[in-house]
Order: structure tokens, then C-alpha cells, then sequence
């Protein structure tokens, strides 16, 4: 085992780098520094993150890699990190991620650079620091500190009505978390812990419960986001950069499910029992509404986000079967989703950085021009359908495996948006690269470059890989998600 | 200590006072920067008064039969009084001379306010608090109206004198029931006596209310908040940073001993006016800066909001309260400071800040006093990191420790209101585009620098190391 602090390092190394960058003046020269400067902190990150990996210990349900200071003097709230399997692959899609953001922005970010790596250098800490938590408060701190990069990065270098977006993220989003500190300060003065760990027991009565769950599904619901919560996300989607949207996408979206599976499943189990029919409800309602809404978008970038919705639709069906097909599927959807979407909202900023439009009408036919955009796009595409070999089928084939084990309406309600998403990418896909080229102005685009495809060809592999080994990834959460439905089992055999 | 008549002159008030008198013959033989040299001597005096309450925390010593009392609480609030003035003194020194308002008068004006405030916080008898309020309201009065000949100071002064004039008589009204009906003028009396009978009679609720009415107008508590944003628009900015950052401390503390000394076993009757004023003020303070558009009503409206928060903890009255109130006023201060250091040294065209516009592109010409700013904002606002969360979060465990779950559910509503103006000065600065580029100045002395540097500090690395602060709030007894 390792034995020093890796996971306070993964943490803090973006930081580390923020604050270099922080003492770099920016001017016209410097800048090609500062964006060095952010992406080998992001790349060191995910290097660290590899090794967290390789020396993850399989046959071991709980918490690795602990740390654990004292914090507070008065309360039980301490610093206190580790990675389980659960968290693990989300932080590795944190620390994935960003550095391709970082590569992603490097030529189409053009003011404030400084400020926009900071950005997002403070995010990847904040990101990691929330997966990795397992003291709620240093949670509960990580998830909304999220806001102020965010919140900055769709509102200075955002679209034209980046302002309204900006705005509704951070309030929607805020007015959701605040509700779960309320929860998180009923919880410590009822059991006077803050672990996570701890409170993965069944410790509050039914009732508190019931209450308890509300105050969390309010911001995970919100965060996910859940039909009828989802309306900020289409906003910031496609007024956020393209980066923005990546990191929007990717990993801020699986914050929800995170804390679905951690704290509703974990902790609250009679409640999340009580409310298993709803959430089932409105989850089809998302997947089936969305994917219809989906298909009438002219804009390819509100298209995905509507997509994502109805993906992470899918996700919270699986999470709410608590079963090991449905949990697994989730998380594994959840994974998929990152990449897929995050692939995706790339290959759109592909076009509109040579065009500067994301209007499904302006294109046609770029597989005459693009082969190679065509192709890699169409991978991703693909995967976001859920075609056997790519990641997406995982996911979404153990979570109808996992349904039919609860109802075979929601199978039917979760397949139907299956087909229905196949209906709308490939409805995109052919608008967008297929056929002739009718537009002038699309005739000397040029195809992706070195820049993009060191961006696109890692997605695209892992995609692959993610279809074709599966087990790579779900070995090490087996057993993690196993032990929380044991202790939902117990608690509601009571 | 020795037995000693001159040891009369270590008693922190009492040496506060004299030097206070030596301070105003000081400024008054000196001829040129007389100005400069009293704030210096101010400050002076001040921190060598912080000494003395550090110093003088065990004895007992001045309680001139128990018409004050001594205890950490008291002493934590003295402090921090005190820390507020000298940086106040200190960040406003720049702008007084900006403005040619060299009346060597100004520190002793503060002086005085300062030492009310700590014989207010430090009262225990209803008569010294009553004189205590009078002595930091008076000097205050004379401030805002200090700038003579511009219409706006005079009337934020007359405005301020009246509205204070009348609370106080308010208050004074419900000390004379109070005296009336249990026959004594001591805290310590009136709870002994009121600890005989299981509920008030109708002239002692006449009475609580009128001083709790009193009480709310010192603090600024919605309904008796109106006074707050005209007298911080019209008074001089410095002297608002003056109203925002010290008296605020030492209304809290008193009406924390009021509510918690006399009144304790009467919870019920007076924390029904507090819920109502918490929850008013909260509210009221986040739906009406909205629409400011001047940065110092904004301010105000702002510590409206935050009252509303400190009475959140003042309703849960338990020891968690007293440890929320003490975090909350510490971190109110410490991100009033910044904040005023940094309006009190823009200057938008050579004139000094007022509009919240004029921040605009702020974020080009000055990216480091941006961030700062934002920084503020978003602590204020209450987002983490930032030392604003752990004052809100200490209020609502207290909340919740007494089972007040609406109130904190209303309390964490009114912040997601309240964040919205705080964003919108980051919008401002961050997202709008300005043409005009250029035509802010900041400039900043280095002793503001000095302090800004430090409130910032605190504000941001708090997180590392909360045990320093929360360890003294802990130990604190009212």
C-alpha cells in the first residue's frame, strides 16, 4: 500500500497549480505559460489517479487510502478523505476529463486565460475533494464550493445569454444544496457523526427519515438533474464553453448520482423505499418527455443536453432498483455518460469553433469534408445509443436486466426512451454529416487536427474499451456497491 | 494586582476615557496634521485598551455594584469592538484626508462611540446600559452629520439623531415599567425576581416589548430597520464603514445579555418578538437589495440580512447560539473591514465609489481587486469555502439543536435570495462588458493594505484551521 497521502494530493495538486498560475502575469506571451502551466498540473493529477487505481484493493468493500485529521475542536467534523469503489471512478473521470478541457480550450479561449485556467483548476480540487469525501460537511463544503467556477465559467466566457444561465445555475443548484445542509446538521445531531461511513447504517427513525430524504432528493435531484428539475440545464448547457459544458456533462451531472447511491440508498434506506415509486415515475416521465423534447431541438448542443437528462434518467432507475444489475448499470451508465456526453459536447465545439454556430440547419454533409470528424463522431454517437460494443450498452443493458427484477413497466418505459434516443442521435447524426454539402460556407472546413484528435482518440478508446471490457471498471465497485445493498436489505427486512 | 489607587487607571473603560480627553487636548494644541496624528494616537490608545481587557479578564475589579458585569462573553465582544474600531480608524484615514474632512475631532468621535459600546456591552444595570446607548449614540450622531456642508451628511445625521432619539425614549419607556414592576434596576435583581413568578404580568410584557423595540431599532431589525439605508447613504463613506463594521457588535452583544440575563426564564415571551424580527429581517434584508443600485444601500440591507441570521441564534438560546452569534459577528466584521477597505479606496473619475455599475470592467483594470471583492461577496453570501459559511453554519446548528427547523429552512431560503445580489456585483465586474477602461483608480495606503491583507487572509483560510476561533467561542459564557 502506499504510505503517504495520495488522495490529499490528488486533491490539492490542481490547487497547487492555480496558485502558481496565480503569481503569473498574464500578458499575450505568458499566457501559452499559463496554459502549459494548468494542463501539466491536470495531467499530473490524472497520472496520480491512475496509481490509485492500479494499487485499489479489490476484495475490499469499504474505504481505502484513508486520511483523517481533526478539524473542528468542538464538533466531530473532520478531514477525512478516502476512495471506495463507488468514488473511485468518479474521480477518475474528474481527473480524465479536465486535462482534455484545459486541451480543449487552449485556442478558442482567448480572454481573461489566467482567470479560465484557475477556473478550472479550483474545480478538478473541488470535484475530486467532494468524491473522495467521507466526512459530510467537507462533502456538503466541496459540493457547493462547485458554484463559483462554475458559475464563472459559463457567465465570462459563456454564450450570448451566458448571464440568465449563469444565474439560474447557481441559484437552482444552491437552492437545492441548502436544504441538504439542514439535513446534514439534523443527521450529525442525531447520531454526533459526520462519517460517512458511519451513517451507512439505518440510524434516524422513519419519520426523520422521510424528512431527510426530502432535504437530499431536493439537491440531488436538482444536480442530476431530474424531470421537473432539469430546466436550468439546458441553459447552461449551451450558454456554458465548450469545456464548460464537458465538465457540466461529464462529471457535475454525476454528483447526483453520487449522492443518490451514498446518502439515499446508504443512509436513509425506509425512506428511499417509501419513495422508490416516485422516483421510478418521474424518471420514465424524464426519459420518455426529454427524448421527445430532444428530437424538435435546432440546436445540436441543447439536443445533448436534453439527451443527458434522459440518460441520467436511466441512471436513477438503476440506482433505485437496488439491486446489483440495476446499481452496477447505473454507475456504469454514469461512467458512459461522462464520456459520451462529455465526447460529444467536444465534437460540437469542434464545428462551432470553424463556424460559430451550433444551428443543426447550417450543417450537412461534413462527412465529405471531415471523414475523420465523421467517424470519431460517429463512435461517440453510438455509444450514446447504446449499441452493443460501445460503453452506453453496459449501462443501459444491466439497468433493463436489473428493471425487469422490479416491473416490467418500467422496462417498457426505459426501453422506449432507448429507442427513442436512437431515434434523435441518428436523426442528428444524419442531419449533421450526411448527405451533400448544400451550405457554402461549409465547403473548405477543415478536418479535425492534431490538437483534437489527442483530445478525441482517448474518448473514443475508452468508449470502446468501457463496451468490450466491462469488468475492468465493475470489478472494483462490485463489492462497494454490494455492501450498501446488503445494508438496505437489513434495514428494510426489519 | 496590586492595591494601588493609580490602578484605577487600568481598568480598560476608565484609561479609554482619559485618554480619550488626552487624545482631544492632543489634537486641539496641534497645528498642522492634526488629523493624522490623532487617528495615530487613536489607534494607539485603542490597541493598548485591547491589552488591558485581555489582561483584565479575570478581575473583578470595576463592576461598581454590578452596574457591569465581567465575563468571556463580554470580553470576546469588547475585543472584538475594539479590533473593529482600530481598523475602521485605520482604513478611513486615507479617505477623510481624499475628502479635505480634517477635523482632528473624527477619531475622538469614534473614540467615545467605542468606549459606549463597551460599557453597553459590558452593562448590567438598565440604567448604565440606557447612559452606555446614549454616549456611543451621541458621538455617532455628531459623525454622520460631520460633513457639514453637504446636504446629504446633514440630513443622514438629523435622520439618524431623531429615529434615535425616539427609539431611545422607547426604550427608556420600557425600563421605567420594567424598574416599576419588579423594583430594581439590575439584571441580576430582575431575574432573581422574576425567577419567583411563572409568567409576566401585562406591564412587564408592556415593557419587555418597548425595550425589545428599542433594541431592534439599535440593531437594525426589520420593522425598525429604515433609519439603516438612508443614514448609510448619506453619511460620508468611512463613517458608514464606521455604522457597518462596530456599533452593530455591540447592539448584538446587548441584546443577547438583555434577552439571555434578565429575561432568561422567560424565553417564550421575548423569543416570539426575536423569531419575528429574525425572520423579517432575513427576508426584507435579501428582496430589497435587490434593487439597489447604490452599493452603500446595498451594504445596508445587507447587514440587515445578516441580523436576521445573528437573531436566528439569539431564538435558539443555548450555548451552540452563543458560540454562533460570537463566530457569525467575527466573521461580519472581519468581511464588513474588507470590504469598506476596498470602497474606501476606489475611485471612480476621482470621485469616490457610490454606484454598483461603476464596477464595471473592474475586473480588467484591477484583477486583483476584483477577485477580492468576489471573494467578499461570495463570503458574505455564504458559500463555502469562505468564512460566511461557518458563521451561517454555526447559526443553523444552534437552529437545530433547539429543533427550530422552519426557522432555518426560512433562514437558508432568505440566503439563496441573498446570494443573488452578491452575484450580481461579480456579474458586474466579471461578466458585463465596459467600454470605458481605465477610469477606476485604486489606491490604497499601506496600513489599509495591511489590514485588507489580513481580513482577506482570515476570510479565505479559515477553513484550514476553524479550531483557533471556535476554540474561544466555545469557552464563552454570557
Amino acid at each position: 500500500m502506499i504510505d503517504w497521502p495520495l488522495v490529499s494530493v490528488i486533491i490539492f495538486l490542481p490547487l497547487i497549480g492555480a496558485l502558481i498560475i496565480l503569481f503569473i502575469k498574464e500578458d499575450e506571451l505568458t499566457s501559452t505559460n499559463i496554459k502549459w502551466a494548468a494542463l501539466l498540473a491536470t495531467l499530473g493529477t490524472f497520472i496520480l489517479s491512475l496509481i490509485l487505481w492500479l494499487q485499489f484493493d479489490y476484495s475490499n468493500p469499504s474505504y481505502q487510502y484513508e486520511e483523517k485529521f481533526r478539524w473542528f475542536d468542538d464538533f466531530n467534523f473532520f478531514y477525512h478523505v478516502g476512495v471506495d469503489g463507488i468514488s473511485l471512478f468518479m474521480i477518475l473521470l474528474s481527473t480524465f476529463l479536465t486535462p482534455l478541457c484545459i486541451l480543449a480550450s487552449w485556442n478558442n479561449i482567448k480572454k481573461r486565460v489566467k482567470e479560465y485556467m484557475l477556473s478550472f483548476l479550483f474545480l478538478e480540487t473541488v470535484m475530486i475533494g467532494m468524491f473522495a469525501s467521507i466526512d459530510i460537511l467537507l462533502f456538503y463544503i466541496f459540493f457547493e464550493a462547485v458554484l463559483i467556477p462554475m458559475y464563472l465559467i459559463i457567465g465570462i466566457w459563456g454564450g450570448n445569454r451566458r448571464i440568465y444561465a449563469s444565474f439560474k445555475f447557481f441559484l437552482y443548484t444552491l437552492l437545492g444544496s441548502v436544504l441538504m445542509l439542514i439535513a446534514i446538521i439534523v443527521m450529525y445531531r442525531n447520531t454526533s457523526s459526520m462519517s460517512i461511513e458511519f451513517l451507512q447504517g439505518n440510524y434516524f427513525s422513519y419519520n426523520t427519515q422521510l424528512f431527510l430524504w426530502l432535504a437530499f432528493f431536493a439537491s440531488f435531484a436538482v444536480k442530476i438533474p431530474m424531470w421537473p428539475f432539469h430546466t436550468w440545464l439546458p441553459d447552461a448547457h449551451v450558454e456554458a464553453p465548450t469545456a464548460g459544458s464537458v465538465i457540466l456533462a461529464g462529471v457535475l451531472l454525476k454528483m447526483g448520482g453520487y449522492g443518490f447511491i451514498r446518502f439515499s440508498l446508504g443512509m436513509l434506506p425506509e425512506a428511499t423505499e417509501f419513495f422508490i415509486p416516485l422516483i421510478m415515475t418521474l424518471s420514465i416521465v424524464a426519459i420518455v418527455y426529454t427524448s421527445l423534447v430532444a428530437l424538435a431541438q435546432t440546436d445540436i448542443k441543447k439536443l445533448i443536453a436534453y439527451s443527458s437528462v434522459a440518460h441520467m434518467g436511466i441512471v436513477t432507475i438503476g440506482i433505485f432498483l437496488v439491486n446489483q444489475q440495476g446499481l452496477e448499470g447505473a454507475m456504469m451508465q454514469m461512467i458512459s455518460h461522462g464520456l459520451v456526453s462529455a465526447a460529444l459536447f467536444l465534437c460540437v465545439g469542434v464545428i462551432y469553433d470553424r463556424m460559430h454556430t451550433r444551428e443543426i440547419e447550417f450543417y450537412g454533409g461534413l462527412v465529405q469534408r471531415m471523414p475523420l470528424y465523421a467517424t470519431v463522431f460517429m463512435i461517440f454517437m453510438l455509444g450514446s445509443v447504446g449499441l452493443p460494443g460501445t460503453s452506453g450498452f453496459i449501462g443501459e443493458f444491466l439497468v433493463i436486466v436489473g428493471a425487469f427484477k422490479f416491473s416490467s413497466y418500467v422496462v417498457i418505459g426505459a426501453a422506449f426512451g432507448i429507442i427513442l434516443s436512437a431515434v434523435y442521435m441518428l436523426y442528428l447524426y444524419k442531419r449533421i454529416i450526411f448527405g451533400t454539402i448544400t451550405n457554402n460556407k461549409l465547403a473548405d472546413i477543415l478536418d479535425i487536427n492534431t490538437r483534437e484528435k489527442i483530445i478525441l482518440i482517448p474518448l473514443a478508446i475508452s468508449v470502446i474499451l468501457l463496451g468490450i471490457f466491462p469488468n475492468l471498471f465493475l470489478d472494483p465497485m462490485r463489492l462497494s456497491l454490494e455492501l450498501i445493498i446488503t445494508n438496505y436489505e437489513i434495514a428494510n427486512a426489519k | 494586582m496590586l492595591n494601588n489607587i493609580y490602578n484605577i487607571f487600568f481598568i480598560p473603560e476608565i484609561f479609554l476615557a482619559c485618554s480619550s480627553f488626552v487624545c482631544l487636548l492632543f489634537g486641539l494644541f496641534l497645528k498642522k496634521n492634526a488629523f493624522r496624528q490623532t487617528s495615530n494616537l487613536a489607534v494607539f490608545v485603542l490597541l493598548l485598551t485591547i491589552l488591558l481587557v485581555y489582561y483584565d479578564s479575570e478581575s473583578n475589579f470595576a463592576n461598581y455594584k454590578s452596574l457591569f458585569s465581567h465575563s468571556s462573553f463580554i470580553n470576546f465582544f469588547k475585543i472584538l469592538a475594539l479590533l473593529g474600531s482600530i481598523a475602521s480608524i485605520i482604513i478611513s484615514k486615507d479617505y477623510f484626508l481624499g475628502i479635505k474632512l480634517k477635523n482632528f475631532e473624527i477619531p475622538i468621535l469614534f473614540l467615545f462611540s467605542t468606549l459606549g459600546m463597551m460599557l453597553m456591552i459590558a452593562s448590567n444595570n438598565l440604567m448604565s446600559m440606557y447612559l452606555a446607548i446614549e454616549l456611543q449614540s451621541l458621538s455617532l450622531y455628531v459623525a454622520a452629520a460631520i460633513k457639514r456642508d453637504s446636504i446629504s451628511s446633514a440630513e443622514s445625521g438629523v435622520k439618524y439623531f431623531i429615529l434615535g432619539a425616539l427609539s431611545s425614549g422607547i426604550l427608556l419607556y420600557g425600563f421605567s415599567l420594567i424598574y416599576g414592576f419588579t423594583g430594581s434596576m439590575n439584571f441580576d435583581d430582575i431575574s432573581f425576581y422574576l425567577s419567583k413568578y411563572d409568567n409576566l404580568n401585562l406591564g412587564l410584557i408592556f415593557g419587555l416589548v418597548f425595550v425589545m423595540v428599542g433594541l431592534a431599532f439599535k440593531v437594525s431589525a426589520v420593522p425598525f430597520h429604515m433609519w439603516t439605508p438612508d443614514v448609510y447613504e448619506g453619511a460620508p463613506n468611512s463613517i458608514t464603514g464606521f455604522f457597518a463594521i462596530v456599533p452593530k457588535i455591540a447592539a448584538v452583544a446587548l441584546i443577547y445579555r438583555f434577552c439571555l440575563v434578565p429575561f432568561e426564564n422567560f424565553y417564550l415571551e421575548w423569543s416570539q418578538i426575536i423569531l419575528f424580527l429574525s425572520i423579517a429581517s432575513m427576508f426584507l434584508g435579501a428582496i430589497a437589495a435587490i434593487a439597489q443600485s447604490n452599493i452603500k444601500r446595498l451594504l445596508a440591507y445587507s447587514s440587515i440580512g445578516h441580523i436576521g441570521y445573528i437573531l436566528i441564534a439569539l431564538v435558539a438560546a443555548n450555548d451552540d447560539g452563543i458560540k454562533a452569534v460570537s463566530i457569525y459577528m467575527f466573521s461580519y466584521m472581519i468581511m464588513n473591514v474588507a470590504i469598506f477597505a476596498i470602497l474606501l479606496s476606489l475611485k471612480v473619475k476621482n470621485e469616490y465609489l457610490i454606484n454598483i455599475s461603476d464596477l464595471k470592467g473592474l475586473s480588467k483594470s484591477n484583477p486583483i481587486v476584483s477577485l477580492s471583492i468576489s471573494i467578499i461577496m461570495l463570503s458574505m453570501a455564504g458559500i463555502p469555502p469562505f468564512i460566511g459559511f461557518f458563521g451561517k453554519l454555526y447559526v443553523f446548528i444552534a437552529a437545530i439543536e433547539q429543533e427550530l427547523y422552519v426557522l432555518s429552512v426560512l433562514g437558508v431560503l432568505a440566503s439563496v435570495i441573498s446570494a443573488f445580489y452578491y452575484l450580481r456585483i461579480i456579474k458586474i465586474m466579471y461578466f458585463d462588458e465596459s467600454k470605458s477602461e481605465g477610469i477606476i483608480n485604486f489606491q490604497i495606503s499601506f496600513q489599509s493594505k495591511i489590514i485588507l491583507s489580513l481580513s482577506l487572509f482570515l476570510i479565505i483560510c479559515f477553513i484550514f484551521y476553524p479550531s483557533l476561533l471556535i476554540n474561544i467561542s466555545a469557552s464563552l459564557t454570557i
